[in-house]
């Protein structure tokens, strides 16, 4: 085909060199990504490779009656067709989720939601596949759903779990956090309480990259070879040992280039499954990847909390306690991903930003006839469901008092001296110094002068808003005493090795979606050893090639993997530090560490170099006593804590009086997350969260009709912003570095898609002031904006 | 049925299926895999190509209808080692996160500055507004292509001046 001559690096090569460690640097996966030589899963062909296709129902509940598979196994280039009834009989037809729930693979019983698996085909191309689809032949017998979550615990409900032993109702768990009686003692004794019923609709993750896999089992080696859209392949491959009776040490899991995850590749999806099975059935590799529609339909949705706040505050302002009740629906499946001990994520960091006196959450998850999930699309195990809540709540209660939300916040932060501060739900934030950051989005926003505007355009009749969010993440999970998914503590590995010419491999646990990994890994290891970032590998995304970890989601690679590649780098420094004190003759104590290289303290003409070092620990000679040749170390990092980065922000919209249609005129977004290691790459992430906040305020919903029938099921139904419905966004910074992680840094991937969604309500609903309007919900279409102009907004479910 | 079409300059000819569609063509049949398939319906554009210089989604393209025309991809972008300057845009202002939407972007914005060299932003907002990012937020694209446009005009007048 095309000839493409080897790359021009020059360019690169300069750039690459500096700066050795922290600092604006352009990635090293740029040039493949830009040539059109990335490989993701959809990219990978294999010999004799078949093509695999789901069949999927078109219920929400129904019992399966039979599947006839004989004219569709019969049909061209069909290979295999399998049912739920030939998985019950190798014991595959339900695996493990997540969460301790249950999940089809294929349905044998009933189908629970529109779009789940019923059977598959693998045929020679992916048309042959589809076409085999139509041709089997289900007999449903349709029952009534459940689709309205309040109605899931009614006494005449449909059972849907009726597969669980002994369960009779749709009740999912019960969780609890905070103290119900202090709380209520300050409710009782506060001048002003708001209450305020909120609803986070269900959103779905939608990365461009659909999910997908290619199976690849070789009978003879016994070994299974998976390539798969996962963002955590270690967690994947032990769970595949445990589901499938695979040995774990024949499993092999590479996630090559992934088209962005954002949470939708956390969990393991039945397609995944079903691949590995086509594979052994068929002896021969085989692909499954979704389109749009099963994507939307089937994998991993996010947030579908309604909740009620309320909020007690004195008089002047002084907020005292936060309480909520909140009904999530989980699905017809808890395939939530979070750490098992937190069913309900970190949903308990509700209490924000503020030194409050009492808090209080009670919980209650249902199922419901919907496809399965929750915990998606960036949202830090549910810290987009609290910090929207929250603020959401704070801009009530400044309503209420009729004061500038801005300095209702000012008055009520955390202090710097509080920090480490424990919350009233019991989270210990590290580090935080919350007013310069606030500051900072105002003079950017040139916040006064923005009310002054404001002012005059109400006294014309126009519709400007201006939205404030502060927030504070808890990301980097997580501790393993008592954080863990399945058992599998969430700690993670890295080992480095220097090779004797000064080049160097890292190797990660964790797995870049697009967060750049192969660019701020380099600079940490180049930070802390000296060795310019373009002499770093860093191999990430193949558990034969990696060490042992969870993976990357919950902002968790730079806090807990970020970590463990900076003490790596650390012990091997140390290691180094041995051989240069052999090197130059002199003790250990009497060489200082000047960026790459070893000094004799008082005499910097006396140094070796890191890559000098490096041929010596493999060359000729003698090492110092007791140390061994090589130059290479190992870790597991296991965080004492989460990190918590904060920020402020700010929305300035216009609304159409005339059509309600809203336009976020300007976005401004101070972020603190601790050390920064690249900042253009921080930018990025933030300018990516950003635009989930347009979406999810303004635009995108998953509902259902009252069959169950998905509404949001392709890209012209489920409204994703374009570069139409999102301003130039305007960034700044503070750093708060995190006292307990090694190089200060605390993870910053998620923080925009959580701060921005009550930004932009908070904007709408201010612009709304003169309409009486103290809340609407999102989706803030114009249809919406429209019906709380006129008083009769409505939750969207 | 049999196709004939001029890929990236060179010309291939396959039995294909009728109803082949061109992203899949170019994707399975030729092994050109920086075309990406995301949506089906026309809405992402991760799947735009150039058929005769005029960016079209190559998902709702079939490959007959290719045939006897001119196809470019992300991979005919660059000239040989030299990669096109919207390509260096993108890398230098960040322009991509995971990359999966990147050739498509790449394609239209190449087209754009083919027929209007110094967009305004808004012109680069409006071009690129039929294709969906989940990652960049969209300032960092207008930025690249501002890049490359900036870097065009300053290659341009610097070959007049040696001219």
């Amino acid at each position: 085909m095309t000839t493409v001559e080897e790359p021009r690096t020059s360019t690169f090569d300069d750039n690459d060199q500096k700066p050795v460690g922290f600092g604006r640097m352009l990635r090293k996966e740029d040039p493949r990504l830009l040539r059109g030589r990335g490989r993701f899963t959809d990219d990978v062909q294999l010999p004799g490779m078949l093509h695999l296709a789901i069949l999927r129902s078109p219920f929400a509940h129904a019992r399966v009656v039979s599947v006839d598979t004989s004219a569709a196994e019969a049909a061209p280039g069909v290979k295999a067709v399998v049912t739920g009834e030939t998985l019950k009989g190798l014991g595959l037809a339900w695996m493990p989720t997540l969460s301790n729930d249950v999940q089809a693979v294929l349905a044998t019983d009933k189908v629970r939601f529109q779009g789940q698996e019923v059977a598959f085909v693998v045929a020679d191309d992916r048309y042959a596949a589809r076409d085999a689809l139509e041709l089997i032949d289900v007999e449903y017998d349709v029952l009534d759903p459940v689709i309205d979550v309040r109605q899931a615990l009614a006494p005449d409900a449909p059972l849907i779990r009726d597969d669980l032993e002994g369960k009779t109702d749709n009740h999912c768990f019960d969780w609890e956090t905070g103290d119900a009686d202090e709380t209520e003692a300050v409710f009782a004794r506060a001048d002003v309480v708001v209450q305020q019923d909120i609803v986070y609709p269900r959103v779905h993750p939608a990365p461009m990259e659909t999910c997908g896999a290619v199976a690849d089992f070789d009978a003879v080696e016994g070994k299974l070879k998976l390539w798969s859209t996962t963002q955590a392949p270690h967690a994947h491959r032990t769970l595949y040992a445990i589901v499938a009776g695979l040995p774990e040490h024949k499993i092999q899991v590479i996630a090559p280039d992934i088209g962005g995850g954002f949470g939708n590749k956390v969990p393991i999806y039945p397609g995944y499954v079903c691949a590995i099975v086509g594979s052994i059935v068929t002896g021969k590799p085989v692909k499954w990847m979704e389109d749009r529609s099963e994507n939307l339909i089937s994998t991993g949705f996010a947030r579908d909390y309604i909740m009620r706040g309320e909020i007690a505050a004195t008089r002047d302002g002084k907020i005292l306690g936060i309480r909520t009740n909140v009904l999530a629906d989980h699905g017809a499946f808890n395939g939530t991903a979070a750490p098992v001990k937190y069913p309900a994520g970190f949903f308990g960091v509700f209490t924000g930003s503020y030194d409050i006196e009492a808090a209080y959450c009670k919980m209650t998850a249902v199922y419901t006839n919907k496809a399965p999930g929750g915990v998606a699309y960036a949202c830090s195990f549910r810290i987009t469901e609290a910090v929207y809540l929250v603020e959401r709540i704070v801009d009530c209660l400044a309503a209420e008092l009729d004061m500038d939300p801005a300095e209702l916040r000012l008055k009520n932060f955390i202090q710097p001296d509080q920090f480490p501060y424990t919350t009233k739900t019991g989270w210990v934030y590290d580090s935080g110094d919350y007013e310069p950051t606030m500051r900072q989005a105002m003079d950017i926003a040139g916040y006064a002068e923005l009310r002054r505007e404001q002012e005059e355009k109400r006294a014309r009749g126009e519709l400007m808003g201006i939205g404030i969010s502060f927030f504070t993440e808890a990301v980097g999970a997580g501790p393993r005493k008592n954080m863990d998914i399945l058992g599998l503590g969430m700690a993670d590995g890295c080992e480095l090795r220097v090779h004797p010419t000064g080049k160097a491999v890292v190797r990660l646990s964790v797995k870049t979606q697009g967060q750049g990994h192969e660019t701020t890994f380099a600079q940490i290891i180049a930070e802390e050893i000296g060795i310019p970032p373009a002499d770093i590998e860093v191999v990430h995304g193949d558990t034969d090639q990696t060490p042992f970890g969870l993976g990357t989601y919950g902002s968790r690679s730079t806090p807990v993997s970020g970590a463990a590649a900076a003490l790596v780098a650390r012990k091997v420094r140390d290691k180094a530090q041995l051989i240069a004190s052999a090197m130059l003759e002199v003790t250990v104590a009497d060489l200082e560490w000047v960026k790459g290289s070893f000094q004799v303290k008082g005499d910097p003409g006396k140094a070796v170099t890191i890559q000098q070092i490096a041929m010596r620990a493999h060359g000729a000679g003698d090492l110092p006593e007791g140390v061994e040749g090589g130059l290479e170390a190992q870790i597991c990092y296991n965080p004492s804590n989460l990190t918590y980065p904060h920020g402020a922000y700010i929305c300035v919209v216009d609304i159409d009086p005339g059509t309600a249609q809203v336009k976020v005129r300007r976005f401004i977004a101070v972020d603190d997350c601790g050390t920064r290691i690249n900042p253009m790459i921080i930018e990025g992430q933030v300018h990516g969260g950003l635009t989930d906040g347009v979406g999810m305020a303004l635009m995108e919903m998953i509902s259902f009709d009252e069959d169950g029938n998905c509404l949001g099921a392709s890209l012209m139904d489920y409204l994703i912003p374009t570069a139409l419905e999102v301003p130039d966004w305007e960034t700044g910074y503070t750093v708060t570095p995190s006292p307990h992680h090694p190089i200060g840094a605390k993870g910053v991937g998620e923080s925009a898609t959580v701060g921005s969604p009550p930004a932009i309500v908070n904007a709408v609903v201010d612009a709304l002031k003169p309409y009486g309007v103290r809340h609407a919900d999102m989706p803030l279409t114009p249809s919406r904006v429209w019906d709380a102009m006129r008083g009769r907004a409505t939750p969207p479910i | 049925m049999q196709v004939t079409m001029t890929v990236n300059d060179v010309e291939v000819t396959r039995e294909i299926e009728g109803r082949l569609l061109l992203v899949h063509f170019l994707r399975d049949t030729l092994s050109l895999t920086g075309t990406h398939w995301g949506c089906d319906t026309s809405n992402c554009g991760t799947c735009v190509v150039w058929l005769d210089g005029e960016p079209v989604k190559s998902c709702t393209v079939l490959a007959a209808m290719a045939d006897g025309h001119e196809v470019r991809t992300v991979e005919g972008l660059a000239k040989g080692a030299e990669l096109d300057p919207i390509q260096e845009g993108f890398m230098q202002c960040h322009g991509l996160q995971c990359g999966f939407c990147t050739p498509g972007m790449m394609m239209t914005c190449r087209a754009l500055l083919d027929k209007n060299p110094d967009p305004t932003d808004a012109e680069i907002r409006e071009a690129i507004s039929g294709q969906i990012c989940r990652c960049t937020g969209y300032s960092t694209i207008v930025r690249s292509v501002r890049w490359a446009s900036v870097h065009e005009a300053a290659a341009a007048q610097e070959a007049g001046a040696q001219a």
